[in-house]
């Protein structure tokens, strides 16, 4: 049995039992499992291969020609051949830029998923969606964070996985989070020219507590040897209070300030990375409410205990639902699978029950430590809210930290407002880079926290569309009179057509 | 720049701003300028600073690049192929240009 895969929009069926958006750990597990049980099964995914950002590229790499890619990328390999040998329909190359719950009331009975494949648009339905969108890198704004040579540390590390390349010259990794540790090693061993790996990590704080917890778990272990061979092959600088680019055209130089000295290292490459937060863009909006998670500091799906979010058709797996790392993300799609399977299985669930707990006590295994780790790797205030008001944060809309500031004190009631106001946002990324930062500087200004500032109501299309490609989407009546202002009834069948009478009108 | 570790197998040309440039089957558009020694992709739009491919990974809209005509595409999100004209983005569109002639 093998996958099939799907390179044109037309060739999709209208009805699936359950859509899965994501081909990751979590997608791939929760996609695998359904399939195997029968169910009709199409998974949407951006990248040319299976695997998400974590696993990217997993099927296409072989371990002998990038041996320093590591032990837990590899462990993704069986998460993927799984998945590529299942009855399931696949389309990779796919983008999702929109999700409408069911509404039977106006006559749609399923759950609508907006796609776009092969340059078409259309829209396919599912009894049932499930999120596996993933994370993204917390947004890390600091002055010259713009400049051409500042990238993200996944970035480097997509860049390495995907397609075996380095950044070359002088290369320094800034922030905290295990992460940044994990690629300094990689690309070390790769043969890059680490020259500095600067931390802005605050130390074990309030992480004492989650310390036992952690010292049994299986981060453990490979925490401290990662820790370990960083330490030894690289110059680490701890405590690092403030960091600054230089450059005109490109990043030259990274100027930083500890408690005890001030340095300017000259660079080719900076690498910025202050840990992963959920990808919260489609299910935001489609309408499912957003929850803050203080330990982690930031918005996420609010799901119950079955995953499912506060919209009854759409679920949510993996790290887009909480952050809880590849291996856990891979059992808890397969326990949102079995949630879903429950349901949508007309006869006794039982059975899938009792699967989906020990699927769940197999998850809270993988995710023991994990406290402690978000605790710790948590970015200190000052990066998470920054003060230099001339840092930019939105940067599509080249909106500062100043003038948000100024706007919050003007009483700018929430990221919504500050959008029409500044344009904060309002570029193509939708948010995607500056909205956590907004949370914190409104929450920051108005002496209160993210959670009570919310963040922003996302639209449709939430990734890029041409025009042409909605303009060719089917249209019913009520799209009719949303563009012409007139009924299709009110309609007869002598010109002028619909819309050059509403044109006529206008006039 | 970026360096390949491997030598390209199987080489694609493409054309970066009229320049030709060589890249590996099956890569982004966006990798394949970085491993040419392009770190700026496009100016962006309110003050017309050079910027260039940030995420990688279709979030964050840095490495907007003009492909055979088609303007504002994610260099990181397209399969380099044989033949591509890859442009700069400047700056924001102007109505001049929008408005077809």
């Amino acid at each position: 049995m093998t996958a099939s895969v799907i390179a044109h929009a037309g060739d999709l069926v209208e009805l699936y039992d359950v859509i899965v958006v994501g081909a990751g750990p979590a997608g791939m597990s929760a996609a695998a499992l359904m399939s195997a049980e029968g169910l009709s099964v199409l998974v949407l995914d951006e990248n040319p291969a299976p695997g998400g950002q974590i696993y990217r590229h997993i099927t296409l790499n072989a371990q002998t020609k990038r041996p320093y890619l590591g032990a837990a990328y590899w462990a993704g390999r069986p998460i993927a051949a799984v998945f590529m040998t299942s009855a399931l329909t696949y389309a990779p190359r796919c983008r999702v830029w929109s999700l409408d719950s069911a509404n039977p009331s106006l006559d749609e009975p399923y759950a609508r998923v907006g796609i776009s494949l092969g340059g078409v648009a259309r829209h396919v339905q599912a009894r049932r969606v499930i999120l596996a969108t993933g994370a993204l890198e917390r947004p890390m704004p600091v002055p010259g964070w713009t400049l051409p040579g500042v990238m993200t540390a996944g970035a480097a590390q997509i860049a390495l996985k995907s397609a075996g390349l380095v950044p070359s010259g002088r290369v320094v990794l800034a922030g905290c989070g295990p992460l940044l540790y994990q690629l300094a090693v990689q690309l070390k061993d790769a043969g890059a020219d680490i020259v500095a790996l600067l931390d802005t990590g605050g130390g074990l704080r309030r992480g004492w507590r989650y310390l036992p917890s952690f010292l049994v778990s299986p981060y453990a272990l490979k925490g401290a040897a990662l820790l370990f061979k960083a330490r030894r092959s690289l110059r680490v600088v701890s405590g690092v209070r403030r960091l600054q680019v230089e450059g005109r055209d490109r990043a030259t130089a990274v100027r930083f300030k500890t408690d005890r000295f001030e340095e300017t290292l000259t660079v080719d490459h900076l690498l910025l990375h202050q840990g992963i937060i959920p990808d919260t863009a489609l299910a935001n909006s489609a309408g499912c409410a957003l929850e803050w998670n203080e330990t982690l500091r930031a918005f996420q799906p609010r799901t119950d205990d079955r995953g499912c979010s506060s919209l009854p058709d759409i679920f949510i797996a993996g790290d887009g639902a909480r952050m809880a790392g590849a291996l856990a993300s891979a059992e808890a799609g397969r326990a949102v699978a079995l949630a879903v399977m429950a349901e949508l299985s007309p006869g006794d669930a039982h059975p899938f029950e009792a699967r989906r707990q020990g699927t769940l006590r197999e998850c809270a295994r993988l995710q023991r430590g994990r406290p402690f780790i978000d605790t710790v790797y948590l970015p200190a205030r000052h990066f998470l809210a920054p003060e230099d008001e001339s840092t930019v944060v939105c940067r599509c809309e080249e909106v500062t930290v100043g003038a948000i500031r100024r706007a919050a004190r003007r009483g700018v009631t929430g990221p919504n407002q500050l959008k029409v106001f500044t344009r904060c946002g309002m570029g193509p990324c939708q948010g995607r880079m500056c909205g956590s930062t907004v949370a914190e500087l409104l929450a920051d200004e108005q002496g209160t926290e993210p959670g009570d500032i919310g963040t922003y109501r996302l639209r449709p299309p939430i990734k890029p569309l041409r025009l042409s490609e909605i303009a060719a989407l089917p249209h019913g009546d009520a799209d009719t009179f949303a563009v012409t202002g007139l009924h299709p009834e009110n309609a007869t069948d002598a010109s002028p057509s619909l819309t050059e009478r509403a044109l006529c009108d206008d006039r | 720049m970026f360096r390949r570790l491997a030598p390209i197998s199987q080489a694609v040309s493409f054309e970066f701003e009229g320049r030709p440039m060589t890249a590996e089957k099956g890569e982004s558009v966006a990798l394949a300028l970085l491993a040419s020694g392009i770190q700026s992709c496009r100016d962006s739009v309110v003050s017309g600073e050079p910027r260039g491919p940030y995420c990688l990974m279709g979030a964050c809209f840095e490495c907007l690049v003009v492909i055979d005509g088609v303007p504002s595409c994610q260099g990181c999100q397209v399969e380099v192929k044989a033949g591509m004209r890859v442009v700069r983005q400047s700056g924001a569109r102007s109505m001049d240009e929008a408005t077809p002639s």
